[in-house]
């Protein structure tokens, strides 16, 4: 009986954070917050954000970053589908690009800004011999005011995105068969592909599509290391409003979190629109009959593209190790002249604490997920609901841009007094950790053959028990690869971590972004490293322990 | 076989499967109406199209038909009403075309997870049951270790370790060899013929229906 509650619990868990976050994003915004004695009904907030200098281009940033982002993530993605023939060369970009998904963003805009930066190491590699430089020029590249270095590292994360959530979707829909009919027409096998495959893949990954665009243009760590500073993005605004000691800027930060919201929408209204107008201007494309033209365009520049952020972001990571590790470092030398463990032993004795609360935060915040994610799919199956209309407000959290609500719910809790705190913070996380992890597993669950549970029913054996002891261990692969990556998305959660412990759980990652503008290089390398690390580990131990349990059990080795 | 008879002394009051005006429908539409008696020992086979309702005949009599379908009718063992009784309290034993065995138990822990609780002398019942059916020391073994007909022999065990009161058998030969196809037919129909269990055959293959030697309806 209890069981047929689990997907009310697991909806109202996420729903209800979000919708009281609205709200009290919604109400402050317009003047009231009894809390600070707002009790009546005005604009005053909006005059306010309005006078703001740079207000207009932070919105522009934040809109115009979100959509660039987004169409060139997309683009690299399905230009390299379309190129990809299964080779080894195909194969082996695949494989690299998987484990990116498990690294932070903010250890990526780490790794990419000392990458990138003018004493980066791009920069050593070519001085002084292409440049001339002695010294580390006087350029802004990382933070440049258009916002180029947060879109590059937007890009970084999101291509592994798009990508696992494309090869997710393609399977169910006979890529091959589709390509295989198509040349034996005469088309050339990327025009086959992008003509008889993406027009039907587009629809099943619309939704991710929308999480990027959303994130894209409400990122705030992201921002905050890579983006531009006068002014910065909308969401950082935000967020040094919030954080004013001066509480009647709260007020004018609600506004803004309402403008993000607004900014949000529009970027994901006028993606919308492109949509729209690609299906009309693509019918006579798809059906003009030219079967190869463009097609080496589209077979060099998916590999190469693909290929470029791959290695960049693996750049990006060797080159925390690199700063890691590095002792004295004149300028353009390629490498540090000495070696020294001296940033390790420095910093791991003060990051015990944050450590202990990533791991413990993450490792809640998952249980909870897993627990009523397994309870609503078991629900499902067991009374052969069909994939239900509502699953959508699932990944609602996901869509809502994350500074537009998150203050709302500080407010929220503090006006049933309850203070930020790690439980508050395990419940945010929550909000983020278990669409993915429903979103992970949903498709192995509804996908292992109902055989297996009625062979176990005719044989006298319950409901539950038949879980526990047929289900449970043949889907223990996927459930843990699940678990991995809810505990990745709760080990890389800044915003929430941030406000809802009040500043007073630190973890890794807000360790980590705290030191971006202090610029102690080594240490952020350690940190970065330390945070792109522990989602490892979970994934290592995924893929591990069922190769382990079922060593003796061949059909166990990717059974499902 | 001589030591079957031993092995099923406490299955000797078996009961007759009533299949009472059943009628099953989908959006409205009838998909099968059947009425029908099992005698215990008897096998009644099912033949008919793909689409004529021979699966979801089976989903009704085990307890897992989807809520889609409506069902009319009722099913008893002997004075007993089994239809309104859930999945795993019918005590129906199934036979699917694939031997199921679940590929994270061993051999033997294929054979206990079919043994009801109450059963105490689980490990010498699982050592009986493979010396049956030649198997003799292959608790330990990974079921998918074992060749095909040496796996459908370990489900059949499983099956009537289980202690069913009535059988279904859904296609269970179709997925086997010529050879292997006789050897498991006659195996499966003299060990139900001895413990005496009314069955159900659904299957293409007149050949099995002509080994199960009962009566034969045709759907569709």
């Amino acid at each position: 009986m209890l069981l047929r509650l689990a997907p009310w619990v697991l909806t109202s868990v996420l729903v209800m954070p979000l919708a009281a976050g609205l709200l009290m994003v919604i109400l402050p915004a317009f003047g009231y917050l009894p809390v600070l004695g707002g009790e009546t009904f005005h604009f005053d907030a909006w005059q306010a954000l309005w006078q703001r200098p740079g207000l207009y281009r932070s919105i522009l940033l934040s809109y115009a970053s979100g959509l660039i982002t987004t169409l060139a993530s997309l683009s690299i993605v399905v230009l390299f589908l379309a190129a990809s023939r299964g080779t080894w060369l195909d194969r082996g970009i695949r494989r690299l690009v998987s484990p990116l998904l498990a690294i932070p963003h903010a250890a990526v805009a780490f790794g990419l800004a000392f990458l990138i930066a003018p004493s980066g190491l791009f920069a050593r590699w070519i001085s002084p011999g292409l440049t001339g430089w002695e010294r580390p020029p006087d350029l802004l590249i990382v933070n440049d005011p258009m916002g180029l270095a947060l879109m590059a590292g937007l890009v970084l994360k999101e291509v592994p995105f798009l990508l696992l959530m494309c090869l997710a979707a393609l399977p169910q829909l006979g890529p091959e068969k589709r390509v295989t009919l198509a040349r034996s027409l005469g088309y050339s096998a990327t025009i086959a592909w992008l003509k008889s495959v993406f027009p039907v893949l587009y629809p099943l990954i619309r939704l991710p599509v929308y999480a990027v665009i959303a994130y894209a243009t409400s990122v705030v760590d992201m921002a905050m290391i890579l983006g531009p500073t006068l002014p910065p993005t909308l969401s950082v605004s935000i967020l040094s409003w919030f954080n004013d000691p001066d509480l009647d800027r709260r007020y004018m930060a609600s506004a803004g979190a309402v403008l993000q919201l607004g900014v949000t929408l529009a970027a994901l209204v006028t993606w919308w629109l492109g949509e729209q107008c690609v299906k009309r201007l693509s019918q006579g494309w798809l059906v003009n009959g030219a079967r190869s033209s463009g097609s080496m365009v589209v077979a060099i520049s998916g590999r190469v593209l693909l290929a470029t952020s791959t290695l960049m972001a693996i750049s990006a990571i060797g080159g925390l190790v690199i700063f890691s590790v590095a002792g004295f470092w004149r300028f353009p030398d390629a490498l540090p002249g000495t070696f020294t463990l001296d940033h390790w032993q420095r910093i791991l004795p003060s990051v015990t604490t944050p450590l202990l609360n990533t791991l413990s935060v993450g490792l809640a915040a998952t249980l909870i997920a897993a627990v009523l994610v397994v309870a609503t799919l078991e629900n499902a199956v067991r009374h052969h609901l069909p994939v239900s209309r509502s699953q959508w407000l699932l990944y609602l959290p996901l869509i809502v841009p994350q500074v537009a609500f998150l203050f709302g719910l500080v407010v929220a809790a503090e006006s049933i007094s309850v203070r930020p705190q790690l439980a508050l913070v395990v419940a945010a996380h929550l909000l983020f950790v278990a669409p993915y992890l429903y979103l992970s597993l949903s498709e192995a669950y509804r996908r292992l053959d109902p055989r297996w549970v009625q062979v176990a029913h005719s044989l006298g054996v319950g409901p539950w028990r038949a879980f526990w002891r047929i289900r449970l261990p043949l889907l223990l692969a996927p459930l843990l690869t699940a678990c991995a990556v809810s505990l990745a998305v709760s080990i890389g959660q800044y915003l929430p971590t941030l406000l809802l412990g009040g500043g007073r759980v630190p973890t890794i990652t807000t360790e980590a972004v705290a030191m971006a503008s202090g610029g102690n290089r080594r240490l952020i390398a350690v940190l970065g490293l330390l945070q792109a690390l522990l989602p490892f580990i979970g994934f290592s131990l995924a893929l591990l322990v069922p190769r382990l349990v079922w060593a003796k059990r061949r059909n166990m080795r990717g059974v499902v | 076989m001589t030591a079957n008879a031993n092995f099923h002394t406490h299955q000797l009051h078996t009961k007759q499967l009533h299949i009472k005006q059943l009628t099953i429908s989908l959006h409205g539409e009838t998909l099968l109406a059947i009425e029908s008696v099992i005698q215990p020992g008897e096998v009644l086979t099912v033949m008919g199209p793909s689409g004529s309702g021979k699966s979801t005949l089976l989903a009704y009599l085990a307890g897992f038909l989807s809520p889609a379908f409506k069902a009319q009718g009722q099913l008893f063992l002997d004075e007993q009403r089994l239809d309104t009784l859930p999945a795993e309290k019918r005590g129906i034993g199934l036979l699917f075309q694939d031997p199921l065995l679940f590929p994270h138990l061993s051999v033997g822990g294929n054979l206990r997870f079919g043994l009801p609780r109450q059963v105490h002398d689980k490990r010498q019942q699982v050592t009986q049951a493979l010396e049956q059916v030649g198997l003799t020391g292959f608790e330990a073994r990974d079921p998918a270790t074992l060749s095909g007909g040496q796996q459908a022999r370990v489900a059949l065990m499983r099956l009537l370790l289980s202690k069913p009161r009535a059988v279904l058998l859904d296609e269970p030969f179709s997925k086997l060899d010529t050879a292997l196809r006789q050897e498991m037919r006659s195996l499966v129909f003299s060990q139900l013929r001895e413990a005496g269990l009314p069955a159900l055959l659904v299957t293409h293959d007149h050949a099995d229906a002509k080994a199960a030697g009962g009566s034969i309806i045709e759907l569709g």
